[in-house]
């Protein structure tokens, strides 16, 4: 990306490049092969099982597929249980995004202002919470404030509160394990990149008596804008397909499906009622949601004149 | 110039307070997790959760083990990611090195496309996937993980090695042919190494998106147990009645760890791996 906040920098030369042929398509080779096979074709299966018929009865060969135009995402923009699903999956997601986004951004700031041994400290906490698989975060989130014999419901006092018994305590607990596990990422990436403006540019702003509000708006936050650009649009994509910590946290989905996000939707959908074309058509409605966000993205590095 | 200096003492001894306390709060459920693993059955399932233990024992390490196929669990989870970070790293390079060092049609779309498809919800493709794995005959074999996965981290890893390929100067390409090297060889031998610690930053990725794996097992390898990977072992220990903590804990534990070490050894890789992809 370029750091065109810094004034105008000197254009540089386009490189040359050789067109090679059919070289770069043989290199190109692999990649496209799995990703068309992989990839692009189940997408285009996903779209078409949306608009079959298709249950356990056709899956099975006893029954022959039919074509059912929109009829099943009819059903799906009819059941109001939809509806409220897409609801929660958009507002846990927007809380996971501004907490986890809250929490890096002002660790990132932190470390730069501390000494190495807590720097190393908080750094490989991080990691280790950032390594952790996504499974065994959720088991051990779920320990943490099981009721009988997790520590966290003891320091507090909360006796036996069941956490994930409540629609809303349960999405606040997947939530800090959510944020825990995907903080470091943004940590990391944006400490690197306030590690990476030139200690110039920072004393020149001193020099000139920058106040120190003044120097982060005016020097650090632009500089930083594509890295704050990537580690959203990392995030929001990210904490809208949480599945693992919904499914093993509130076991498939909450009590009575009060915890349901899209994909876990989906998947009950298709793998628990045989509802094939039904989940189908919700993963149809989370890729043009995603699609959504990849378009301002895109939108957003043209303007920061990244080249493709 | 040490920036650190210039802030005041009482706040750098506040924030690095702070830092400290973060710090712990960060790693507790790691150190909670390892305690709990280590500790007698009775003492996990007590109400009176302590933060250390007397006597540690191996107790429920021995029962993950003992496990059925748990050691055949933890294997094929190697196998599956160890397939899918060497095949991605491989594949990822070419493709990096094509869309990056070659100007040619479509180029701009490519791109475009693998940026796309870095956002397609793998979960929503399970259902597909699912018949694709049936028609392929891959159900129930360790082919139904390493197929998806190795699709789904090639976006991600051929727009983060971009950056890395772009940074090796053309001038060094340019030298290299007058010297009369091959394409091949520039490729293998001149490339390949500069990009290498590229190559390790994208591998944590694929590593850990694969490891973590739990829809695809639990949705492909239904009938087969023997071909499953770790996650579901770990659901063994889940019970109707209650919960067994302690096993839960040691099965966590042997899960974590791999991934623990594996990031501890590419930790600087990774750091300036990130700050090089984001920043190039």
């Amino acid at each position: 990306m370029t750091r065109d906040a810094t004034g105008p920098a000197p254009a540089p030369a386009p490189p040359r490049r050789s067109h090679g042929g059919r070289t770069p398509w043989l290199y190109l080779a692999p990649a496209l092969a799995v990703l068309g096979a992989l990839l692009v074709y189940p997408v285009y299966q996903l779209g078409l099982i949306s608009f079959l018929e298709y249950t356990q009865a056709q899956v099975s060969g006893g029954e022959p597929t039919s074509f059912q135009g929109l009829g099943n995402y009819r059903a799906l923009f009819r059941d109001p249980q939809f509806w409220q699903v897409l609801l929660a999956t958009v507002l846990f997601a927007a809380a996971c995004v501004i907490a986890t986004l809250a929490v890096g951004c002002a660790l990132a700031v932190l470390l730069t202002r501390v000494r190495a041994v807590p720097r190393l400290a908080l750094m490989l906490a991080a990691l280790g919470a950032w390594a952790t698989p996504a499974v065994t975060g959720s088991t051990v989130w779920v320990f943490l404030f099981d009721p009988d014999s997790g520590p966290v419901n003891k320091l507090f006092g909360l006796g036996d509160f069941s956490w994930t018994y409540g629609r809303y305590s349960a999405f606040a607990l997947v939530l800090f394990e959510v944020v825990w596990c995907s903080f470091p990422f943004v940590m990391v990436t944006v400490y690197a990149g306030v590690r990476a403006i030139p200690s110039e540019v920072l004393e020149a702003a001193a020099l000139d008596g920058a106040s120190t509000w003044r120097t982060w708006r005016s020097v650090t936050a632009p500089m930083l804008r594509p890295i704050l650009v990537v580690v959203t649009i990392q995030s929001i994509i990210w904490d809208f397909k949480v599945f693992t910590q919904i499914y093993v946290m509130t076991n498939g989905g909450g009590i009575a499906g009060q915890n349901l996000v899209l994909n876990v939707y989906a998947y009950q959908k298709a793998f628990a009622s045989s509802e094939y074309s039904l989940g189908s058509a919700i993963g149809v409605v989370m890729l043009l949601i995603l699609l959504a966000v990849t378009l301002v993205y895109l939108r957003l590095l043209r303007r920061q004149g990244e080249e493709l | 110039m040490n920036r650190t200096l210039r802030v005041r003492r009482p706040w750098r001894l506040a924030a690095e307070a702070t830092a400290l306390t973060v710090a712990a709060v960060v790693a507790f459920p790691l150190y909670w997790m390892v305690l709990s693993a280590l500790k007698p059955a009775g003492e996990v399932q007590s109400t009176d959760a302590r933060p250390w233990t007397l006597s540690p024992s191996l107790d429920s390490f021995r029962r993950v083990f003992e496990q059925q196929d748990f050691g055949r669990y933890f294997l094929n989870s190697l196998l599956v990611a160890g397939a899918v970070v060497l095949a991605s790293a491989l594949i990822a390079f070419l493709a990096a090195t094509a869309v990056t060092r070659f100007r040619f049609r479509f180029r701009t779309t490519l791109l475009v496309m693998f940026l796309v498809a870095q956002m397609v919800p793998i979960e929503a493709l399970t259902i597909p996937l699912f018949f694709l794995m049936r028609d392929l005959g891959q159900l129930n074999t360790l082919g139904s993980l390493i197929l998806p996965h190795l699709a789904f981290s090639l976006p991600f890893a051929i727009w983060m090695l971009r950056g890395f390929v772009r940074a090796v100067p053309e001038a060094l390409e340019e030298a290299a042919y007058l010297d009369g090297a091959s394409r091949s060889r520039f490729l293998w031998q001149i490339l390949f190494p500069l990009v290498f610690p590229g190559l390790v930053a994208t591998s944590v990725f694929s590593f850990i998106s694969t490891w973590n794996d739990f829809l695809f097992a639990k949705s492909f390898i239904i009938s087969d147990t023997s071909q499953s990977t770790l996650p579901m072992a770990l659901l063994v220990f889940f019970k109707p009645d209650e919960n067994d903590w302690g096993g839960i804990m040691a099965a966590s534990t042997v899960m974590t760890v791999p991934v623990l070490v594996f990031f501890v050894l590419v930790q600087r890789r990774l750091v300036s791996g990130l700050g090089g992809a984001v920043k190039d």
